[in-house]
């Protein structure tokens, strides 16, 4: 008789241990339909009430008095053009700053504190962007409660994600596909342009559709930052009739964006306002999936592309 | 097989003194060699005896990892040039030594923009001249007849052993002075093995080889030259028939009978 006993004993172990995986697997399987449930829940409560309101007016409509007449025209062209600021800034800010960390900055306890520190910028409260923004856009540098106040705002907001997901898709490039391009005799520019960003755009795309899918549903810096409720009209239009046929005038209107016409329509008393901010949700739910299916496909398609 | 009589004794090169440390370690210790035109020199020796490292400071590769010092020289005849001096720019000497790498490299571009990217970054654009030096280059290559109708494919589909072609292709695209190949057939299957290996002993005839190898017979059977490492410290250079069959040192006898490595 040995120390580790009889083959029957063994036997019984194995299926006790058994049991344990089934326990955990029954465990993780209810986790799972329990949050699905609720969110599904929510989706399709929203879904319901917000359906009918669904229309080619509702897109076309300015917010009005009157629920029946109200829509969201003014809120998805302000949510659009502060995106797009949102984008100009971040993109170029973030991928340049993603880099610089990862190809040309030293390793050393500076980069590592600025590194630390990014990360800890991606988990601050979103409202604190906005109280920062309002002291040093709004008051400092008198941009008022624009789109462009906003989309700076955001920008920052989003520039964490952007600048993390940007290292993290120029790591995943082998360091011999820079060195072939170095022993070539290529500068470090040359290898970057022509190597580096063509091989990790795919990663890079899709944290930028990551962070303008966050920055698309942020309200909180926004109300901050002084985004107006109600709006009845558009920015001015970028495109002129007469020279110079461009204009920037439309960087310093006021705006509203979509989910905070929707906010504004929940914290209305009338029910028919609540079918409005369920039907503005839907839209908003269905852009952010649109765009996560995007990076989804970009991301699938570069793989496919880049193997190594 | 010992390869025969070597070729020519002009030196291409020649390692002066190189002392070379990361940090405070020393990993390649006083060396002093000569590396002769278009002559194969292998650098064997077993691991982390600092072939490689010896092999990345001709191209200044090291230089890409941070500060670097290196004390001592690596002269490059016929300009008479100290590639490791603090003069000279990197960029100037990977643009006459071209390497080969241990695993594949091709560029996840098609087999034409691999070839043709080391004359790009040099400023060449004329079409007809890119054309002729990728066909020129695939030939010497040995891959010409393989790939020609399909250069604008992805490169990344061809084997491995074609990959290290594509590779050795492109090296040679910008005709270096020096081809340093580090350990070339060590990812690769026997036959694709064996076809660079016999393409390696071709290409002596236009350019001068400097090669890192685990695998002494292909020393034995290629180089004309070798130079036995053992934990930093040249212990042996010589005719490759000498050092293989009559080596002078202990070490090196033990390293080659097999006693060791």
């Amino acid at each position: 008789m040995n120390q580790l006993g009889e083959t029957s004993q063994m036997k019984q172990r194995i299926e006790s241990l058994k049991r344990q995986d089934s326990y955990f697997w029954i465990l993780g399987l209810m986790t799972l339909v329990f949050v699905l449930v609720i969110l599904l829940s929510l989706i399709i409560d929203m879904a319901l009430s917000g359906w009918t309101r669904i229309s080619l007016d509702f897109f076309l409509s300015f917010p009005s008095r009157f629920p029946e007449k109200a829509g969201i025209l003014s809120a998805w062209v302000g949510s659009l053009c502060v995106v797009f600021v949102t984008a100009m800034i971040s993109i170029p800010l973030g991928v340049a700053s993603g880099i610089y960390l990862e190809e040309y900055s030293k390793k050393n306890i500076w980069t590592k504190i600025i590194e630390i520190n990014i990360l800890n910028l991606a988990g601050i409260p979103s409202i604190t962007y906005g109280l920062m923004a309002l002291g040093i856009f709004v008051y400092q540098f008198r941009l008022g409660q624009s789109i462009l106040t906003a989309g700076l705002t955001l920008g920052l907001l989003v520039l964490p994600i952007i600048i993390v997901t940007t290292r993290e898709a120029i790591r995943t490039i082998p360091s011999h596909i820079r060195e072939a391009s170095y022993s070539l005799g290529a500068t470090r520019w040359q290898t970057i342009w022509n190597h580096i960003l063509p091989y990790s755009s795919g990663g890079i795309l899709t944290g930028v559709v990551i962070a303008l899918s966050r920055a698309i549903g942020e309200t909180a810096p926004l109300i901050t930052v002084g985004a107006l409720t109600f709006i009845a009209f558009l920015p001015t239009p970028p495109v002129l009739a007469v020279p110079p046929f461009v204009s920037a005038g439309w960087l310093l209107d006021p705006y509203t964006v979509m989910p905070i016409q929707m906010f504004n329509w929940v914290s209305r008393p009338q029910e028919q306002f609540h079918v409005n901010a369920a039907a503005t949700g839907l839209v908003l739910l269905a852009m952010t999936l649109i765009l996560n299916a995007a990076a989804i496909f970009v991301r699938y398609r570069f793989r496919k592309k880049y193997k190594w | 097989m010992v390869n025969s009589k070597a070729q020519s004794n002009i030196k291409k090169a020649e390692v002066i003194n190189l002392t070379f440390a990361y940090t405070d370690k020393n990993v390649i210790n006083s060396i002093s060699m000569p590396i002769f035109q278009n002559n194969i020199t292998a650098l064997i020796g077993p691991s982390g005896c600092g072939k490689t490292t010896l092999l990345r400071c001709f191209n200044r590769m090291h230089d890409l990892y941070g500060d670097v010092r290196y004390n001592g020289e690596i002269k490059l005849y016929p300009d008479n040039i100290n590639i490791l001096g603090r003069e000279i720019d990197p960029i100037e000497v990977r643009m006459k030594i071209g390497m080969v790498f241990q695993k594949p490299n091709p560029f996840p571009k098609s087999i034409y923009e691999n070839i043709s990217y080391g004359l790009k970054i040099r400023g060449i654009k004329k079409k007809s001249y890119l054309d002729d030096k990728v066909e020129d280059s695939l030939k010497k290559a040995g891959l010409w007849n393989e790939v020609s109708d399909r250069l604008h494919k992805s490169a990344g589909a061809l084997s491995g052993g074609q990959q290290q072609r594509v590779c050795i292709a492109r090296a040679l695209a910008t005709e270096p002075d020096l081809l340093l190949l580090d350990e070339p057939t060590s990812a690769l299957d026997p036959i694709g093995a064996a076809h660079i290996e016999e393409l390696v002993t071709e290409l002596k005839k236009t350019v001068t080889i400097l090669m890192v190898t685990h695998n002494l017979h292909q020393a034995a059977r290629t180089a004309d030259y070798t130079a036995f490492m053992y934990l930093g410290d040249l212990i042996e250079f010589g005719e490759s028939s000498q050092i293989f069959t009559n080596p002078k040192e202990q070490k090196t006898e033990n390293y080659i009978t097999g006693r060791f490595g």
